[in-house]
């Protein structure tokens, strides 16, 4: 089999590309592209009938979107944009061929089709049970047949991402450790296995209660189960998305990480800790002991917090030194501000950086904090923290690494330049606004999954203040200005691969190139900066998000000593 | 000598340490046991902490211990479904029901009293919204949550159904009195 390939070195990136994996991480990268259209499509019918004043969409209907859009960003679009990831991660960085290519195609086929009937069978009607889909509230045999098959899929890539791993060791293609951003590949495989072995524990029993085999699922099991799989699935996308910002890092400034213990140290953080943050789906619910939920919705005490606050600061640290050693030294922000803001790939991994930091991950602290969920759970500040994390975080960090892609290996010059580079900053500014008034909106306790905020038809209706009405109006506008921000992606993306001038693939060959060993790095960080500080302007980034996360924090224990006892 | 190269030094977890990461990480740590000791500690100085008090229960279970709370303490009844008002001593245990697509019955508590309120599901997931106080708790079926309550304020409550629970969800909405 290994002699059957050939490997392609990108001239404009130095990438080795092995044409099998080239091949896979394509049609993943474009059928994750497909799914990001139709979710994307369907956020225009979420948001203009969430818009009070629009209320666009009848109640079956809007429940059939907000179905499929969960479904269709959360699930297929990320998964299958991660399977390329992980391909390029093992294959692509570690020069070797892929494992198993045959294998990586049924993954491929099993995760279309699972994704196909998915879909279908949520717009024949009768499968509106949302992304949770939480028994007793059954969806059609297939709803769960087609989650069920996308999961074996992707826990086939799972293993052919590992096997490559063992070629790439056995052929040694590389000296010592495998890189950082290989590293963070690993993690978020281990997470993903252990996410998609979960559903499938629950899952697979749903689907023969759907068809009857079996009487009862126990609503309180499912609901503890199925976090284990809803919430871990978003911890996959951390660690990926977190190991493309250090790629990006790389890939831009040529930034070599700041410490390469305490990064990794921190992604192990992540395999022993982030998954127990599932249990901060459940801190409202009844059935389960104090000491269970706030160890775990504290990840054993927010040692997973601790880890992305690290990544918070090395990677702009790392970023900052590099910026430093080009000679951008004046003053704590130089390196920012120099930094290439017109770039894509850089501006859209900053602004997620950013975004994901103080949005999702402050956000996230008080809904996973047990007693402060009771003023969030379920509210619509629940959608806002997680637009934060997985639009902010994920979506927008996999849209600046595409923006990185399309010439290396798509080939392609991309069209619109200018449009791609605007691109970022629209869709993730909007994003921004989007979950911020969200947030606030939940905080007003506006519920989610909710498809008339004036309870039309209700015995007893309940009159929200004005200002939750204003702020549904502001997700609305802000809502569109984002849809607008993903349709460029679309666009741009797409077109590239369409239309786009065919760049030169480079030379082609039939045996890899090994990496050469790195050279030892001859600089101490610490000759640059001030104060001993190889990175002041990062710290003091590092000191505001302290400051608004301790004073938030704060504020909403505040609100909480203000409502109705309970004990 | 970048993240998507192997590292010059074969033994990653040797490397040494930089002092804005070495300070960083203190201060993240110093900050994580805080919030850590903030949720431990409010379960014993804080008022507002959910009770775990938890029973398996059936629909026809709750429904009869409903049933006989709402006929020993009904005072009136509201709206053309004539759902009754209950307005039970302090103390005691009072059940609210929920279902597809209401809350049953309709309560009346006092200021500053406490009262055991039990809920469950007859059907689906609900979710029980206190509003405007912005309480969320949720009404899993098959599992009677006992809480203690404590109003602080008076006025009229709504309860909001915020778990999705079907096509008529948002009509879902139960009521609370304070006095």
């Amino acid at each position: 089999m290994s002699n059957t390939t050939t490997y392609r070195t990108c001239p404009r990136s130095g990438l080795q590309f092995e044409a099998q994996a080239e091949k896979l991480m394509l049609v993943n990268a474009v059928v994750a592209v497909v799914f990001l259209l139709l979710g994307g499509i369907l956020a225009i019918g979420v948001v203009l009938t969430r818009w009070p004043a629009v209320h666009w969409l009848e109640a079956d209907t809007f429940y059939q979107v907000l179905t499929a859009h969960g479904i269709d960003m959360l699930i297929f679009w990320i998964i299958f944009f991660e399977v390329a990831v992980l391909y390029f991660c093992s294959s692509t960085l570690l020069r070797c061929r892929l494992a198993t290519p045959r294998f990586a195609w049924l993954a491929f086929a099993l995760m279309l089709v699972g994704g196909i009937m998915n879909n279908v069978a949520v717009f024949q009607g009768g499968s509106s049970v949302m992304m949770t889909s939480y028994v007793p509230m059954m969806a059609s045999p297939w709803f769960y047949l087609g989650l069920i098959l996308f999961a074996v899929g992707a826990l086939i890539a799972c293993f052919v991402f590992l096997g490559t791993l063992v070629i790439a060791k056995r052929d040694k293609t590389y000296q010592g450790s495998v890189p950082l951003v290989t590293f963070g590949a690993i993690v978020a495989c281990i997470i993903a296995v252990f996410t998609i072995t979960s559903g499938a524990i629950i899952l697979i029993p749903t689907f023969f209660l759907s068809i009857g085999l079996i009487q009862h699922v126990d609503p309180l099991i499912y609901r503890t189960i199925w976090w284990a799989f809803g919430h871990s699935s978003q911890q996959i996308n951390v660690a990926v998305h977190i190991s493309i910002w250090y790629a990006i890092a790389a890939i831009v400034f040529n930034a070599k990480p700041m410490s390469e213990r305490v990064s990794r140290g921190a992604f192990l953080l992540y395999i022993l800790f982030l998954q127990l943050a599932s249990a901060h789906h459940l801190l409202a619910d009844p059935g389960v002991s104090t000491a269970w939920k706030v160890v775990n919705t504290s990840y054993f005490m927010y040692f997973a917090v601790l880890a992305s606050m690290i990544h918070g600061l090395t990677i702009p640290g790392a970023i900052e030194v590099a910026q430093r050693q080009k000679g951008y030294t004046n003053g704590l922000f130089e390196w920012l501000r120099k930094a290439p803001w017109g770039n894509p790939v850089f501006s859209g991994m900053f602004i997620s950086l950013i975004g994901f930091g103080f949005l999702g991950g402050i956000s996230g602290v008080m809904m996973g904090t047990e007693q402060l969920n009771m003023i969030i759970h379920n509210t619509i500040y629940v959608p806002g923290h997680f637009h934060a994390t997985v639009v902010v975080g994920t979506t927008l960090s996999f849209m600046a690494l595409t923006y990185f892609l399309i010439p290396v290996l798509f080939k392609r010059e991309m069209i619109a330049p200018g449009l791609a580079r605007l691109q970022p900053y629209l869709f993730g500014f909007s994003m921004y606004f989007f979950c911020l008034v969200m947030m606030g909106a939940g905080t007003l306790g506006v519920s989610r999954r909710h498809w008339d905020m004036a309870f039309n038809g209700a015995v007893q209706a309940y009159e929200w203040p004005g200002a939750a009405y204003l702020m549904m109006g502001l997700v609305g506008i802000s809502g569109v200005a984002a849809i607008a921000g993903g349709a460029i992606y679309i666009y741009v993306t797409v077109g590239s691969l369409l239309w786009g001038k065919r760049l030169d693939p480079g030379k082609q060959s039939a045996t890899l190139t090994p990496i050469p060993p790195t050279p030892a790095s001859t600089v101490v960080v610490q000759s640059y900066g001030s104060a001993g500080f190889a990175a002041p302007g990062t710290f003091v980034l590092a000191m505001v998000f302290l400051v608004a996360f301790v004073l938030y924090y704060f504020i909403n224990w505040k609100y909480l000593s203000t409502v109705w006892g309970l004990s | 000598m970048s993240a998507i190269l192997p590292p010059s030094e074969r033994l990653w977890w040797k490397h040494p340490l930089d002092r804005v990461e070495g300070t960083w990480i203190v201060i993240a740590l110093v900050w994580c046991l805080i919030m850590f000791a903030m949720m431990v500690g409010w379960h014993i100085y804080g008022k507002q902490n959910l009770s775990t008090e938890t029973y398996k229960t059936t629909p026809e279970l709750f429904m009869k211990k409903a049933q006989a709370v709402v006929d020993k303490y009904t005072v009136r009844t509201e709206t053309d479904a004539n759902i009754p008002v209950i307005a039970p001593p302090a103390g005691s245990d009072v059940y609210m029901i929920a279902r597809l697509w209401n809350f049953w019955p309709i309560i009346e508590f006092e200021k500053g009293k406490s009262y055991r309120l039990h809920l469950t599901s007859l059907d689906y997931n609900h979710g029980f919204s206190l509003q405007p106080a912005n309480i969320n708790i949720q009404i899993v079926p098959g599992y009677e949550h006992v809480i203690t309550v404590t109003p602080n304020q008076s006025g009229t409550y709504s309860v909001v159904c915020n778990e999705y629970c079907g096509i008529n969800h948002h009509t879902m909405v139960g009521r609370i009195y304070v006095k």
